[in-house]
């Protein structure tokens, strides 16, 4: 019996309740392309107004669509995770042979495509709505996008261990969390515009080195490898810590007994 | 002839047919072996140094009042809860450490875990099927819903149904890997007398066509007596008694186990015969 299966079965029991109400696969693209028609606007109208948003049409645009891929990924594990606590299906699960770093593996499978739904539609969206199209960015784009969706997944399986660990009451830290990390990632401004006190926490962060670098790229200087090797590098720690982080708390839970009866 | 009878002879067929069984288990070695097995709860005893063994191709009920520590039991043996001290073999395997050896010939079933309502029955099974790793999986649901009269509701979200059709699926979850070991937890909790019958006539066609070993928790003496060969008696944590149902009723001295049953839970008398 291969692992693969059981990932895939994972991943198939929240693809049928995907396939079984369209309203949730539409909200999933619903609150991005909102997102970016607000921001697209205020691009254009930022865009006669300031030299350094008219210089780089579109960064705006860029950087909300960009955002959103963190956000999703984020949603993608911990709503996956969160709907098995929510139909108290974990006690079955815990009772298969399905692995909990196969479960993990099955809920990231699930946020790439969660996210793919959700964020694909707005960067097309942009393409006749503000003649600006993300993908003009070519392969770095690509990196980008992995690069923050796997800081999204670092939050999110931090946020499922949060809710294995405390219950339910924990769940809206899925929504919440991600944005106390927001001023800090330099989504819309460059993060020499933080003060300098704040700056080292900001380089800390994965994102803070993936929208500096997507400004780069869009300010037509190319990629920038050190901001690339700094993402990537703080993305295997975070994401590395945050899986086992959720393992050590799936151990802990068969120890108290957090697996039983767990549900709303 | 209706469709359960009509099922009944189908079983009775195979069974005279000498279908073997889906998997062969070992005789010679018990299929599960508790020793001194203790779990608190912020300092609540729920399972208080227990042991005992179960035989492999046996039906064996875990009998207490609420609190007595059977889910936390059970819930240790499908190492869902690790325990605080003890050891749990279940065929042959230490469930503490190596517990994906054997959950893949283990299952459970319990109308108080419930499968995910949104999903249909046909998907539910197809995800557990997978999960399992069922060879030629259509197949076998195909099977199972024709064994247990699932067919007509295939296409229906699991959260839609019956109290007894909810059982039915249940059970199909539970038998899609043709279990060694069947863990149920009150299998016939809230059914009508004529379904909970077929249930516990399903299970019995099962051990004795696949010579599957059975632990149940149940509060129906009736159905104990009917299914089981031996009987483990628990109260506050503490294993109190053991033996067949005969055996239990012949010390006692009373004619039905739920007699015994209160015996043990208030304390109204001690067995004639020490166990």
């Amino acid at each position: 019996m291969s692992a693969a299966r059981r990932i895939g079965a994972v991943m198939l029991r929240h693809l049928y309740v995907m396939r079984g109400s369209w309203p949730r696969v539409l909200e999933m693209a619903y609150w991005p392309a909102i997102n970016m028609t607000l921001w697209g606007f205020t691009s254009q109208f930022f865009s006669t107004h300031s030299s350094w948003v008219a210089q780089t049409g579109g960064i705006l645009i860029g950087a909300v669509i960009l955002w959103d891929v963190m956000f999703r990924g984020n949603l993608g594990v911990a709503l996956s995770f969160m709907e098995e606590m929510w139909s108290r299906n974990l006690g079955h699960l815990s009772v298969s042979p399905l692995r909990p770093h196969e479960l993990m593996a099955g809920m990231l499978g699930m946020s790439l495509v969660r996210t793919t739904i959700g964020v694909l539609p707005a960067g097309l969206l942009a393409i006749p709505l503000y003649h600006y199209s993300i993908f003009d960015m070519g392969l770095p784009l690509l990196v980008f996008w992995l690069n923050l969706m796997v800081s999204g997944w670092a939050i999110g399986l931090g946020v499922s261990a949060l809710v294995l660990r405390f219950g339910l009451g924990a769940e809206s830290m899925a929504w919440v969390m991600i944005f106390a990390l927001a001023p800090l990632s330099g989504i819309y401004y460059p993060i020499s515009t933080l003060p300098a006190w704040l700056q080292p926490l900001a380089w800390a962060l994965p994102p803070a080195h993936v929208f500096e670098g997507m400004r780069q790229v869009m300010q037509g200087n190319g990629l920038d490898w050190g901001l690339l090797g700094g993402a990537v590098g703080l993305n295997v720690f975070y994401v590395g810590a945050a899986g086992s982080v959720f393992l050590y708390v799936h151990h802990v839970a068969r120890r108290r007994g957090l697996l039983l009866n767990v549900g709303e | 002839m209706s469709i359960r009878k009509r099922m009944r002879r189908r079983r009775r067929v195979e069974l005279d047919q000498g279908r073997p069984a889906p998997h062969s288990l070992g005789m010679t070695q018990p299929a599960i072996v508790v020793d001194n097995l203790r779990k608190s709860f912020s300092g609540q005893v729920a399972v208080d140094d227990i042991s005992f063994t179960i035989a492999a191709g046996s039906t064996t009920a875990l009998l207490g009042g609420n609190g007595a520590g059977k889910t936390t039991t059970i819930s240790m043996l499908l190492g869902l809860l690790l325990p605080d001290s003890g050891t749990i073999r279940v065929l042959g395997e230490d469930m503490v450490r190596h517990r994906y050896r054997v959950l893949p010939r283990l299952n459970f079933s319990s109308p108080y875990v419930e499968l995910p309502h949104r999903l249909t029955v046909a998907e539910n099974l197809t995800v557990y099927g997978h999960l399992y790793g069922i060879p030629r999986l259509k197949q076998r649901i195909a099977e199972l819903a024709c064994e247990l009269e699932l067919t007509d509701i295939l296409k229906r979200p699991a959260g839609k149904l019956s109290a007894g059709q909810k059982t039915r699926v249940a059970l199909a979850k539970a038998m899609l890997n043709r279990p060694d070991i069947l863990l149920l937890d009150e299998p016939t909790a809230s059914l009508d007398p004529d379904t909970a019958d077929w249930v516990r006539g399903f299970f019995q066609d099962y051990q004795r066509k696949s010579g599957a070993t059975i632990l149940l928790a149940s509060h129906n003496m009736a159905e104990v007596e009917r299914l089981c060969d031996q009987v483990l008696m628990m109260k506050q944590g503490k294993l109190v008694d053991r033996g067949s149902p005969q055996d239990l009723l012949g010390r006692y001295g009373r004619d039905d186990l739920e007699q015994v049953f209160l015996d043990i839970a208030r304390d109204r008398r001690q067995p004639l015969v020490e166990s």
